[in-house]
């Protein structure tokens, strides 16, 4: 039982969204501008970070929902990834996507724990700064996320069809608002 | 300095968001509705809790901005918001905003803190749905707003007087203007 009257056919961030469309419409968009907008960083590659700070995070709903969008894009299967994953070394991913996920579980920590030797390294392995803005903006979003998920108890589903079916409306749809509302998911 | 060339020497969260105008938008509106509409819970209360979890998540920038703003929500007096960042429970505060304090502690540590005890305490204080809504969403999204500048070593002014020229303007303005700090 979520801590808040929510619509019972909606699950996790969605009953949320639903809930409160004035904040949830400039959220949509900036999650839609940064896990589908133009990037060097591939969609699975984002999609990843947002994964693995969930599972840091501890949020069953996000972690399943992201590790299962991220096996739906091209490429990420390939990365081995599973749900609540927290082992980096279980991942078959770049030296740059090492090191920008070893940033993100930094933000998910604290923000002051990122230091310049982290960034240092990223850029050594080739990432540019637009890559570690935007993995430390992903990773202090799904920050926000998490903690909204689970900080009303939203329900989450047991079911693992229902990511599957959920990761392959993300990649096909994104994240925008639909403009006739939230419609549960069939799975 | 930012860990990243941001292309300017904008302090705080505004210097990043030059550096990614697109997130900008998106942000500000986000801190429009959220922070800068009375609905339910006041201007003030919402920048309270705001810069409570910051100084929570150790966010000099965030804490002492909103901080600011919620002081300039009061005449520009810094007592009450000081009062807050010492002790929330013996600060001169409604015992709802105390209660909804306690569950943005709470989300500030992680989602899965709070407690039905935490939800019941507010609703005795007769907080509604959209005002607990509302605390966790601005406490959570705090949490992402302290991340992103600390994260990116957002450059963070020692001097008072930088906070003031700030914090009046986004409570008197709100979050969709353009910067005081943008010369051009």
């Amino acid at each position: 039982m979520a801590y808040i009257n929510l619509r019972p056919d909606l699950f996790g961030i969605t009953s949320l969204l639903d809930f409160r469309k004035e904040t949830a419409e400039p959220l949509c968009r900036l999650t839609q501008m940064l896990l589908r907008g133009e990037s060097s960083l591939t969609e699975a590659e984002r999609e990843m970070i947002a994964a693995y700070v969930s599972s840091l995070n501890d949020c069953v709903f996000c972690s399943s929902a992201h590790t299962a969008t991220t096996c739906a894009l091209p490429g990420g299967k390939e990365s081995r990834i599973q749900p609540m994953v927290s082992d980096l070394t279980e991942l078959v991913i770049s030296d740059k996507m090492k090191s920008l996920l070893h940033i993100a579980a930094k933000v998910q920590e604290n923000g002051n724990r990122v230091t310049k030797e982290d960034i240092d390294v990223a850029k050594v392995s080739g990432a540019t700064d637009l890559e570690i803005h935007d993995t430390v903006l992903i990773a202090a979003l799904f920050c926000l996320y998490n903690r909204y998920v689970d900080g009303l108890a939203t329900r989450t589903p047991a079911d693992p069809a229902y990511y599957e079916s959920l990761g392959k409306r993300l990649t096909t749809r994104g994240y925008l608002m639909p403009e006739d509302g939230y419609n549960p998911l069939k799975y | 300095m930012p860990y990243i060339d941001t292309k300017n020497d904008i302090p705080g969260i505004r210097g990043l968001m030059q550096f990614r105008p697109d997130a900008a938008i998106a942000l500000n509106q986000f801190a429009q509705v959220l922070l800068a509409d009375d609905a339910s819970l006041s201007k003030l209360d919402r920048e309270l809790i705001a810069s409570f979890v910051s100084s929570r998540n150790e966010c000099t920038f965030c804490m002492t901005s909103h901080g600011a703003i919620a002081a300039h929500h009061t005449g520009g007096t810094y007592e009450l918001v000081e009062a807050v960042w010492r002790d929330y429970k013996s600060a001169p505060i409604s015992e709802k905003l105390k209660a909804l304090l306690n569950i943005a502690d709470h989300v500030s540590k992680g989602g899965l803190h709070v407690t039905p005890g935490d939800i019941d305490a507010a609703r005795e204080q007769g907080a509604s749905d959209l005002d607990i809504h509302d605390t966790v969403l601005i406490a959570a999204a705090f949490c992402m707003f302290n991340r992103y500048v600390d994260g990116l070593g957002a450059t963070t002014p020692d001097d008072p007087a930088f906070y003031e020229i700030i914090g009046k303007q986004r409570a008197e303005e709100g979050y969709l203007t353009k910067s005081v700090l943008i010369k051009d």
